[in-house]
């Protein structure tokens, strides 16, 4: 069952328009073909799951979606704006941000530095006004530190604040990560498998991270996850990619009852 | 309201006395996104007219009761206020209860209003709705995650604060008005006994009854409105509610609410509390922290803790107490303080702890000797729901670990044939709600309560409990056996979380053992003893060595002690999982519920008294979001060495 359905009244919950599209979206390195061909879109507000087998692209599909990769052929458009692919500072300043599989954190620093760290594209004096920690660089921080609060708040880690983030838990270091994502305020975020190595509850509890995230800043998600039954409860809907190719589309029940993802998953006979 | 403080008779009163008085100091602080918020007396003030406003705009009438549940917040213990104000009756819950038990709680109170702290709550109260058709309004602290509920019971607080202040403007005296409706007798709150056994009941407690206690408190420790107070324990707990809440309006001192539970013991060291509350188990999850890291630390640090501790268990109570101590023990105490004593009380939040109280449970006599000895003036006190949680108190100098000291001002007590603790209080409750029979039960014609706890005074006239009336047994040869003075001693070990002692009407004592999973944790890991969960690390063979130890310490010091001698622990187990209240095995407060475990558990009972080697045992387990599981587990019965009496005399 859907998470969805067992909160009453989520019918008001507003899908919008579509945010950001790929179409025909190829991409090789040398003679590998990572993606080929593949076309979907996101629309605003909704949680969008990338699944698929081990290789089948589905890290390269985000990487392209952030411009970490270029695409060899094909068109992104993302709030309205068509480019043949993105680059990863401007994907930041126009409001999308990811996690990482492996970590992106200052191990040595602490939890409400690496969220603040997460703030820096909106940092606007400069760095000696910073330095100096005065006039309108003080109000500055302040509005950052509140924000980064309002973070920690919202993450439930006030107790790991000023605790230096390589001494935290592993579950509680993703949740890091998803904070100093969320301190860039984006429009889209991009989860790189959230819940990969973490234990049943560290699952329950990040689940119900995502769509609070969703909920109450309306941000737009997608995420690739490898634990289905996650993937089957969060999501709005869901891309299958299997050997770089799209192989199916659709709400989760539409993908449940998907022959090609049935075969990619539990294998053919050929 | 020109009345001298000490004769104000209710909390609004208090209320609006302090907002007058005491208008531009902080009442009450709450430390959010990282900063403590404070709100002074007059803003409370405002506060709580504009939501007893919003409350009677809602229907909230005089003898209507009013749900609170949730951690401790400000806006809560204003929602307390506010109902008291319009003559309503607040009765808070245990915040982690599960949805099935707050069920009868609704259902005997015929509860119709609630305030909630979040999401976590109102779902709970959403998914009992069917069951309790009474309940008509449930206001939100929280709005996280509940933006799109659409039940019409639902609206967040902010909208019945916002209700309520137009209300307070359009009628300007109304909530003055309800105020001076309000008489002392009238039942200020309903607080819900955990209930070893059976329902809950509804404790009826008076505006009299709290105030009358918290006076005798304040008298007693000279009070004043200077007083921090961290306000950290369950509200629905009588212990929370008089020394967070009743004391705090009959003072005038101020509380702060912790960011949240696990961030206690920081908030803690930066309130620096000078007033302290804390059941037994608090202290003792203190303790074993401070035992862990003293483990991790170096050797140096290491040999001087244990030096210095050793100096301040042999004198740093009796310098508390002002008994004379040799010259060079004073100077040895001085250095101890410099290195160990003030920077370990500094790391506990306890430096500015001017008086502490623990209560709720018996407290082993080494746990309290520790904090003691630190120069920490921890006392004990005795006292219940019932009875506002005002009976004893040991008195500044006169301190003993074994007993709970002398009977308060206006408290008389007798012991009865049966070893009953009987009692007369101004603090007493008016009746059980809605339960004459059970009222009648606890309350003679005379106005004794019985309550149910077994003791006696010792030569200097303080009151020594030993056990629960009905569960201080015999062994089958006649031994005294109470249960709870062994768990407490086992307890007191940092490796052992929870025991539960049987005997009563057998040959000799045995017990069941839960590991404490951080410290045998820690140890294991210190030993390289690989273990991949509670289950597996509780069946380790290493971890029953150290846990037999431990036994067998209790059973050499249990041999010193003529009348207890007999009851000395032969056997026990060390059960595969955590004893939890979500399984009814403990109650919400954490006493463990030595009935329902022995049922539970017939199997390791039996395989205790058998003389078998190895029994399995099949348990359900409730999982924390009410889903029902089963584990299976192997558990081997251990042996423990006894000790003669005379032997040791020798």
């Amino acid at each position: 069952m859907n998470l969805r359905e067992l909160e009453p009244g989520t019918g008001q919950r507003k899908v919008g328009e579509v945010i950001l599209a790929v179409e025909g979206v190829a991409l090789a390195f040398g003679g590998v073909k990572a993606l080929s061909d593949v076309s979907f879109d996101v629309r605003e507000h909704e949680i969008r799951a990338i699944i698929g087998p081990n290789g089948a692209g589905k890290s390269s599909m985000l990487n392209v979606l952030n411009g970490v990769y270029r695409p060899q052929q094909g068109r992104i458009t993302f709030r309205g704006e068509t480019r043949s692919h993105m680059d990863p500072h401007r994907s930041a300043e126009l409001g999308i941000a990811r996690t990482f599989q492996s970590l992106a954190l200052f191990k040595g620093m602490s939890v409400l530095d690496n969220i603040l760290a997460g703030r820096n594209l909106m940092m606007k004096c400069n760095l000696l006004l910073q330095a100096l920690r005065v006039g309108p660089a003080l109000r500055e921080e302040i509005e950052h530190r509140r924000r980064v609060e309002e973070i920690i708040d919202f993450l439930e880690i006030q107790h790991v604040r000023k605790t230096p983030v390589g001494r935290l838990p592993y579950g509680l270091q993703k949740r890091v990560d998803l904070g100093r994502a969320l301190a860039a305020e984006p429009r889209v975020l991009l989860l790189d498998e959230p819940m990969a190595g973490m234990n049943v509850e560290e699952k329950q509890d990040m689940s119900r991270f995502i769509l609070d995230v969703n909920d109450e800043f309306g941000t737009t998600i997608v995420l690739i996850e490898h634990d289905m039954g996650v993937v089957m409860d969060l999501s709005d809907r869901i891309v299958v990619l299997d050997y770089g190719r799209k192989i199916a589309d659709g709400t989760p029940d539409e993908v449940r009852a998907s022959q090609a993802v049935i075969d990619a998953y539990l294998g053919v006979k050929h | 309201m020109d009345a001298p403080a000490g004769t104000i008779d209710t909390f609004p009163r208090l209320l609006l006395r302090h907002a007058q008085t005491l208008g531009d100091r902080p009442a009450i602080r709450e430390k959010y996104l990282g900063i403590w918020q404070a709100w002074t007396w007059g803003q409370m003030r405002g506060e709580v007219e504009a939501l007893a406003c919003g409350l009677a705009q809602a229907g909230l009438g005089r003898g209507a009761h009013l749900a609170v549940i949730g951690a401790n917040r400000p806006r809560l213990y204003w929602a307390i206020t506010a109902a008291q104000s319009l003559g309503a009756i607040p009765v808070p819950f245990y915040e982690d209860a599960v949805a099935q038990e707050m069920v009868y709680v609704f259902q005997d109170a015929e509860i119709a209003y609630a305030i909630v702290e979040d999401q976590e709550q109102a779902d709970k109260l959403l998914e009992i709705l069917p069951q309790c058709p009474k309940l008509k309004h449930i206001w939100y602290d929280d709005s996280r995650g509940l933006r799109h509920y659409g039940q019409p019971e639902l609206a967040p607080y902010e909208r019945l604060r916002d209700a309520g202040r137009e209300k307070a403007h359009a009628e300007p005296h109304f909530f003055a008005a309800e105020i001076a409706r309000g008489a002392p007798t009238d039942t200020a709150i309903m607080m819900y006994t955990s209930g070893t056994t059976g329902h809950p009941k509804g404790v009826v407690l008076s505006h009299d009854n709290l105030i009358a206690s918290s006076r005798a408190y304040a008298e007693l420790e000279r009070l004043t409105h200077e007083e921090e107070v961290l306000a950290y324990l369950p509200m629905a707990w009588i212990g929370q509610n008089l020394f967070s809440y009743a004391q705090w309006m009959v003072v005038g001192f101020r509380i702060n609410c912790p960011e949240s539970a696990d961030t206690v013991m920081n908030d803690m060291r930066e309130i620096g509390p000078t007033y302290y509350f804390a059941p037994p188990r608090v202290l003792e999850g203190l303790l074993t922290a401070v035992t862990i890291r003293m483990e991790d630390a170096s050797w140096v640090k290491r040999r001087m803790f244990q030096y210095f501790m050793e100096l301040a268990r042999r004198v740093g109570s009796r310098l508390l107490d002002g008994l004379p101590v040799a010259i060079h023990d004073h100077l040895l105490y001085f250095l101890g303080d410099l290195f160990v004593y003030a920077p370990l009380k500094n790391a506990l939040g306890m430096s500015r702890v001017r008086v502490a109280y623990t209560a709720g449970e018996a407290i082993g006599p080494d746990l309290f000797v520790f904090y003691r000895s630190l120069g920490i003036n921890l006392k004990q006190l005795y006292g219940s729901t019932e009875t506002s949680v005002m009976v004893c108190v040991q008195p500044d100098g006169a301190v003993k670990p074994d007993t709970v000291g002398p009977p308060m001002k206006g408290v008389e007590i007798r012991v009865l044939e049966s070893g009953e603790i009987v009692l007369r209080c101004p603090g007493l409750f008016r009746a059980y709600y809605k339960n004459d029979d059970a009222t009648r039960e606890a309350k003679d014609a005379e106005g004794w309560f019985h309550t149910g706890d077994a003791g006696f005074f010792d030569s200097t006239g303080h009151l020594k409990i030993i056990d629960r009336a009905k569960d201080v047994g015999k062994l089958s040869d006649g031994t005294l056996f109470a249960p709870k003075y062994l768990e407490n001693k086992l307890k007191f070990f940092p490796y052992i979380k929870e025991a539960v002692a049987f005997g009563h009407g057998r040959g000799e004592a045995t017990a069941m053992l839960n590991i404490d999973v951080q410290a045998v944790g820690d140890w294991a890991e210190r030993r390289g003893i690989p273990y991949s969960g509670y289950t597996d690390l509780a069946a380790k063979p290493e971890v029953a060595e150290l846990l037999r130890g431990c036994v067998e310490k209790v059973n050499a010091d249990l041999s010193r002690d003529e009348r207890l001698c007999g009851s000395q622990i032969h056997r026990f187990v060390v059960l595969h999982k955590e004893l939890d209240a979500d399984d009814g095995e403990l109650t919400r407060t954490r006493k463990v519920r030595r009935g329902f475990i022995g049922e539970k558990y017939a199997t390791i009972v039996d395989a205790l008294y058998a003389g078998a080697e190895r029994c399995i045992v099949e348990a359900q387990v409730r999982f924390e979001d009410g889903r029902v599981g089963s584990v299976r587990a192997e558990l081997s019965v251990h042996r423990a060495k006894t000790y003669a009496a005379q032997a040791l005399a020798a």
